[in-house]
Formats: C-alpha cells, sequence, structure tokens
C-alpha cells in the first residue's frame, strides 16, 4: 500500500536515532508481524514507578487514547532548558494492549532525550510507523496525544511557552 | 441452526426468546476443538488476541479484515469468502464469538456475518473479560486452520441493515433506539466520553429515537441480562411493545450491534436492523432533521 511505502521511504533526518531506528524497523517488518512488533513494545513498557503509583493524580489522562492511558513527563535540571533530560512515565492497563504498544515506542525512542530533542519530534510521528493498514487511524490519533502532551509537559517544566 | 453442534442448556438461556444464541465460558470450555465449531475472537484493541486467546480461537479484525478498504462499507461476497478461507472456517461451522468490552465487537462481527447469512453465530455471554476472570485458560499459540472452500454469498442488505432514506422515511413509523451515551443522544458532545472525536458536525439524535444506552442489557461482568430485566427496559421503559420492526443506531453501527443481538435473538422481535451509518452520517447529512435535549422529540412536518 502507497501509505507504508510511502512510510518506508519517507525522510526521517528530522527524528533522533533512537526513532529512526523503531521507524526503520516497523517498515522492514512484514506486514502481518507488525503487530507482533508492537506487541514487544507493549511488553516492555516499564511499570511507573511507586511515587506515581501511589499517586495517581499526578499522571495526566489522555483522552484522545480510546483506553485508559497516564502520562507523566520528568525534567532533570529544568534549567538547563533545551538541554535538560526529559524522563517518561506512564501507566497502561494490560487489556490495553495496543495503546500500551504505543507508549512503549515512545518511552524508547524518547525516554532519556533532551528537551529539545522531545520538543522537536514531528506530529506525523504515527502515521510513520507503517501501521496504517493494521490499526484505525482514530488509534494512530491516540498516538498523537500521547506525543503531544508529553510535548507540553516538557515545555512547561522547562519554563518554556510554546503557544500549545 | 446446525444440529452437529449442541446448543447450551444453561438455565438463564430458555427464558430468551432464541437462547440457542448464547453459549457460556463453561460451554466454551468444553466444547472447544470439537469439529464443526470455530471460537472467534473480534476486539476493539487490536492486539488483544496477540496476548493471549481461547485455545484455538482465530482472530477477525472489524477494522482490517470486515470493512472495505476503499468505500466505506463491509467486505463484499467475494472477500467474505476469501476471509472465511483463510480463517479455515466452512459454510457449516457453528461460530462462538466473544471479544473485549462486553462482546461489544464480537456482536459486530456476529451482525456482520449475519448479513452474509451464516447460519449459526453465537456469542459467549461474557466475553473474554469473564473467561479471564474465571482464570480459564489462554494461549499465544495461532491455530492453523486448513483453507476452506467458503461460498460467495451476496450480502443481504436489506434484511439486518438500514441505510439512511429508510430511516427517513421510518420517522414516526417505526421505533428508533439510539444507544448512545446521554450526553452524545442530547447533543452535549457527538462522541463517547473518553473516546476521541469521530467528526460528525452536528450534535443529537434523531426524531422520535428513543435512548437506550447500549450497555443497560449488560451486567457488571458483561453477561447479557435476564429476558426478564430486558423486556422491562427495551419493551416496557423504552416503549417498543410489540413493533413488527425496528432499528437501531449508534456512531458508527458497533455499539447497536450489541443491542441488535438482544432484540433479534434475545428478545424475538421479527424485523431489527441495524442503522451502522449511525451518527458519523445522520450528524453531517445537510437538511435531515435532528432533535437536541433529553426528550425523543417529533416526527419533522416535512
Amino acid at each position: 500500500m502507497t501509505a507504508d511505502t510511502d512510510a518506508a521511504m519517507a525522510d526521517n533526518s528530522d527524528l533522533p536515532e533512537s526513532l529512526v531506528e523503531i521507524v526503520e524497523d516497523f517498515a522492514e517488518t512484514e506486514t502481518g508481524d507488525r503487530l507482533q512488533l508492537l506487541l514487544e513494545f507493549a511488553s516492555e513498557l516499564p511499570e511507573v514507578p511507586q511515587r506515581y503509583s501511589d499517586h495517581p493524580e499526578l499522571l495526566e489522562p489522555v483522552p484522545e487514547c480510546q483506553s485508559p492511558i497516564f502520562v507523566v513527563t520528568e525534567v532533570e535540571n529544568p534549567e538547563q532548558g533545551d538541554a535538560a533530560i526529559v524522563k517518561l512515565h506512564f501507566s497502561a492497563p494490560p487489556e490495553a494492549p495496543t495503546t500500551r504498544g504505543f507508549a512503549g515506542i515512545l518511552h524508547e525512542g524518547l525516554n532519556g532525550q533532551t528537551a529539545e530533542v522531545v520538543l522537536s519530534i514531528p506530529s506525523d510521528l504515527p502515521l510513520r510507523l507503517s501501521m496504517t493498514e493494521i490499526v484505525s487511524p482514530l488509534r494512530l490519533r491516540g498516538m498523537s496525544g500521547m506525543l503531544s502532551r508529553i510535548q507540553r509537559q516538557t515545555s512547561e517544566r522547562i519554563g518554556k511557552i510554546t503557544g500549545q | 441452526m446446525s444440529t452437529a453442534i449442541p446448543a447450551d442448556t444453561t438455565a438463564k438461556f430458555a427464558d430468551y426468546a432464541d437462547g440457542s444464541r448464547l453459549v457460556s465460558t463453561e460451554w466454551v470450555a468444553e466444547h472447544a476443538g470439537e469439529p464443526g465449531l470455530v471460537i472467534v475472537e473480534s476486539d476493539e484493541d487490536v492486539l488483544l488476541y496477540e496476548t493471549g486467546h481461547i485455545p484455538g480461537a482465530v482472530k477477525v479484525d472489524w477494522h482490517t479484515e470486515l470493512n472495505d478498504t476503499v468505500t466505506r462499507d463491509y467486505v463484499d461476497g467475494e472477500g467474505f469468502a476469501a476471509l472465511m478461507s483463510a480463517k479455515g472456517i466452512s459454510r457449516e461451522d457453528t461460530i462462538v464469538f466473544y471479544g473485549d468490552k462486553s462482546n461489544w465487537w464480537a456482536a459486530y462481527a456476529l451482525w456482520v456475518f449475519s448479513l452474509f447469512g451464516h447460519e449459526d453465530v453465537r456469542l459467549m455471554d461474557g466475553g473474554r473479560s469473564k473467561w479471564q476472570a474465571e482464570e480459564r485458560e489462554l494461549s499465544t499459540e495461532k491455530p492453523r486452520r486448513e483453507p476452506t472452500e467458503y461460498p460467495v454469498i451476496d450480502r443481504d442488505d436489506s434484511t439486518l441493515r438500514a441505510f439512511l432514506l429508510e430511516v427517513r422515511d421510518s420517522l414516526g413509523k417505526r421505533p428508533l433506539i439510539d444507544v448512545r451515551s446521554p450526553e452524545e443522544y442530547s447533543g452535549e458532545r457527538t462522541h463517547m466520553p473518553a473516546y476521541p472525536e469521530e467528526g460528525a458536525l452536528r450534535g443529537g439524535h434523531i426524531p422520535t429515537a428513543a435512548s437506550v444506552p447500549w450497555a443497560k442489557a449488560a451486567n457488571e461482568d458483561g453477561t447479557f441480562k435476564s429476558a426478564e430485566e430486558l423486556k422491562a427496559i427495551y419493551t416496557d421503559e423504552a416503549g417498543l411493545g410489540t413493533a413488527d420492526e425496528v432499528i437501531a443506531y449508534c456512531r458508527i453501527g458497533e455499539r447497536s450491534s450489541h443491542t441488535w443481538f438482544v432484540l433479534q435473538h434475545l428478545l424475538g422481535y421479527t424485523s431489527v436492523r441495524n442503522y451502522d451509518g449511525s451518527w458519523t452520517e445522520w450528524g453531517n447529512v445537510v437538511g435531515v432533521p435532528i432533535v437536541t435535549g433529553s426528550e425523543a422529540g417529533e416526527v419533522p412536518s416535512r
């Protein structure tokens, strides 16, 4: 299908290496096996640290997702601004593996990156994952919702207003 | 119904109009693997089956397999035959559907299979969550079923399915059931609470439609309510009475499949149709009448 071929051919030079790798992994995986790959991301999503599991109110819900998911962005040394390091935590139930998979991708691709990198991620990232044939557009929009919340929280943490 | 696979004789089912359309988790555990019986999982979450499913169950995905990839419609007869063949399902097989969210998507798949006249289709009462709550076996092994020669059957769009014009012509003549949330019915919102916006320009409901959110038909554990409770909800409160024909709708036709199953098979209404265009169609069409607020509203004069 054209959408996925386009994704494979697309110029991903605006993505950090960690995400380029994930985008390429999906593009190079046979369509039938992509769900399996997404499932691996779902299984690898780390548990939220206890300080959040004890205080779920500190986590922000992502209503764009069809399943309950919460995300929180931490920034170490926010005074470093763009150079500050971003840490991500997600909480999503096991009966929502697709949502967990998306969270797993964002975790793998963005956790430990600088605020500058996190804020530079283009909003069409979900469409570049070669999943338009296997996952409904609504679900992909849920992933965009997670990304935009991570970016907004990052901006807030480093005191940068981006107009979001 | 095919006689090869016996009906579930659970007492609760005997009170429904056609209780043979339901099987219990116990029944499935006992009969899974018998020749002539295929267990089909159909979920909203496209990955759930991969995390573990009833041993031997095959997956049917509503988004990628039952929908046409270009037109807003279901697959045609050839597409359905090819799908059934690939899944290893024969025309004579008994199919038991189950899935997440109180069988919401399983009922949707069952309804689409019914458009092709696949005769013996049943639902597992309580769906996936009940099976899991009972700590029954799950497997990640994908069954390898031999491809079948499934005949090409034209989809029957006239019996179980309603289209926009028929719905418009039905106003005041046939009861309509709106199965969405009260907020969607009143027009406060155009999508489900906690679900993303799916693109309807106007909020509200089709004039005269009674509001019966689909989940009213289900117990906490996802099983269907008893025949008596269902009768009180639909026949009495929603005022369906002894209507010959009923049309149900929701947002894209999935939640209303659940209600369709209740009205058609559990309560035995003679002609129940699902308007799958639902609110994402009606709420975008120029010039069709819409009522906002919690009252059903009157038939428009023109």
